[in-house]
């Protein structure tokens, strides 16, 4: 725990240096109001029974999520694996995807207050959504908001170890984005999607990964534990299938660039 | 007696490398059937390394050396053969082993980029599991060694090459490693940082009783560390015993510096038999084979009118360069 500490301690010094970038980076994430906009202007929320406040605080928190579960581990591995900057780090004694991990927590960190800026503006515009969750349900959302964060991370850290063999793995991720952006929840709750994809797609990762988190801090209606037990289903499935590429990936590294 | 520490037997490594032919024809054929060949490079080696030795690798660009000091520190698994480095087989990456090994790369960096270096270097410790207190120790004993105490507190993007590589060294051997694989450490260096970084590897190998692989091109790094060389070329290697032997081999004559007292007597000695290297007016550099060196001086003396005489050993580079595209040596 005191490497992970002295980690996370490293990498936010070093995430504040790029303070301006990341604040960028938050402004670059309100994808949630553009939805909210074309929702609202053609009153499409009546079809799913949700009012307009529900609606806004639902793709209010759906920024929130959207903001600490934002993964892009596959890009900076990639780059280190091809170029050889991973060498150092696979002869350390932790595995280099703790430095990762680490990484994108202490950008999240380095996020919150522009993000709580961002919110202040959204309920300056819009003061009949302002709501107070309630705390049991704060804390819900906290922690389901980090177990997506986790999926996401180890999906993107099981397509960034296919660079072992593919050396452009970023192009497989680009791909599986494309079903994210849809079927998680970002552009629509899932509540609103059509009877027969809603017969499948809570057999996915997907709707875990936005829609449960935002509903739970939304006040939206949602099926709790069932939400957290497929969470954690999915994070059972992917560790041990992560740990298994990591072990064979890095048996084919050939250390490139070096 | 010393305990062999490197154990290296029939070792093999091949990488499946893919070949393009030039121009769109070459593209598209590389696009739809894309042809892979293995080629082996390094070849069926065996050798063995003490306890506190420090060991040169020698050899052209692509002879191998890298590779073998990759599989030596565990980066990449060998295709046939064993090693064994401390007991452990590298490959594994044993924390056990990864504790007792570093690897420097010259022109690969670990610092963290924007942060002062001193950051990296205490999360380096923790890393290796050495208490704030003993880091904070080890730091200052290394710094002081390496003379960077007022680097440490400055942005590594802010830092001269040599201040860089220093502090690269000093995250490489915070926990105090006991085999060290160094390759290229002096690259792109000026001469004083060459000899200080040189100066510093010797004080940490007498003190530590480390081993010390160590792969360059600067052949001041190499004669000035180490005994023993292992010459590689084309995978195979090609000589591994003492550097003072392969010399004497590699450099049966010595050179004669002789300067005569008139350039009418430098021009008598041109036309006396002797091999000459060069002359410039009265002075004239001659090649005479390590076993007639008395003899001919006592000629020399006894038949010309001669102002000073030098004796000179050939310069190393000259040496270094014959190892570089000779296949084999046997001795």
């Amino acid at each position: 725990m005191r490497k992970i500490f002295t980690l996370l301690k490293v990498q936010y010094s070093n995430m504040l240096e790029y303070r301006v970038e990341i604040a960028l980076w938050a402004v670059s994430g309100i994808i949630p109001f553009f939805m909210l906009n074309i929702w609202t202007n053609n009153n499409l929320n009546e079809a799913i029974n949700i009012n307009n406040i529900m609606l806004s605080r639902y793709f209010l928190s759906a920024f929130f999520v959207r903001q600490f579960s934002v993964v892009w581990v596959v890009f900076s591995f990639e780059e280190d694996a091809l170029l050889g900057k991973l060498s150092p780090y696979i002869i350390q004694p932790l595995n280099p995807f703790f430095r990762y991990f680490t990484q994108h927590i202490a950008e999240q960190i380095t996020r919150f207050p522009f993000a709580l800026i961002i919110a202040f503006l959204f309920f300056l515009f819009n003061p009949e959504s302002i709501w107070f969750p309630n705390l049991i349900f704060l804390f819900l959302s906290f922690i389901s908001t980090f177990l997506s964060f986790l999926i996401q991370f180890l999906i993107q850290s099981i397509i960034a170890c296919l660079c072992f063999w593919t050396e452009k793995a970023s192009s497989i991720e680009r791909l599986f984005f494309i079903p994210t952006l849809f079927l998680s929840g970002l552009l629509a709750p899932v509540a609103s999607f059509p009877k027969y994809v809603k017969s499948w797609i809570y057999f996915t990762p997907f709707p875990y990964l936005i829609d449960f988190p935002a509903n739970l801090l939304s006040g939206n209606k949602t099926n709790i534990s069932e939400g957290f037990i497929m969470q954690i289903f999915w994070i059972l499935l992917l560790f041990p299938l992560f740990t298994k590429i990591w072990y064979e990936g890095t048996k084919k590294y050939t250390a490139m660039g070096s | 007696m010393v305990e062999n520490i490197i154990e290296v037997e029939r070792l093999s490594k091949s990488f499946n490398i893919s070949s393009k032919d030039p121009g769109l024809r070459g593209t598209l054929k590389h696009f739809f059937n894309r042809e892979t060949k293995s080629v082996k490079v390094i070849k069926n080696i065996n050798f063995q390394i003490k306890e506190g030795e420090i060991i040169g690798f020698l050899g052209a660009n692509g002879a191998g050396k890298t590779t073998i000091l990759k599989m030596l520190c565990g980066l990449i698994v060998p295709s046939e053969g064993s090693i064994s480095v401390s007991g452990c087989l590298p490959y594994r990456r044993r924390e056990g082993f990864l504790k007792n090994i570093t690897l420097i790369m010259g022109q690969k960096q670990q610092l963290i980029w924007d942060l002062p270096p001193i950051e990296s270097f205490y999360l380096n410790a923790s890393i290796y599991d050495i208490d704030k207190f003993e880091a904070k120790r080890r730091i200052k004993k290394l710094s002081d060694m390496l003379e960077i105490e007022d680097e440490l507190y400055i942005p590594v993007r802010k830092l001269s090459l040599g201040q860089r590589m220093k502090s690269e060294l000093l995250a490489a051997l915070i926990h105090k490693p006991k085999i060290l694989f160094l390759d290229e450490p002096t690259l792109g260096l000026d001469i004083n940082a060459q000899r200080n970084l040189r100066e510093f590897l010797k004080a940490y190998n007498n003190e530590n009783n480390a081993t010390i692989c160590l792969t360059s091109h600067y052949m001041k790094d190499i004669t000035s560390l180490c005994k023993r060389v292992i010459c590689v070329h084309n995978g195979s290697i090609s000589y591994d015993g003492k550097l003072e032997k392969l010399l004497k081999k590699l450099s049966p004559v010595k050179e004669v510096l002789i300067v005569c007292s008139s350039e009418k007597d430098a021009n008598k000695l041109d036309n006396s038999g002797f091999k000459v290297k060069s002359k410039v007016k009265n002075e004239i550099t001659l090649k005479i084979e390590n076993r007639n060196v008395s003899s001919s001086l006592r000629t020399i003396l006894n038949n010309y009118d001669i102002e000073d005489l030098f004796i000179n050993e050939p310069p190393i580079d000259e040496i270094i360069e014959k190892i570089l595209v000779k296949k084999k040596y046997t001795f």
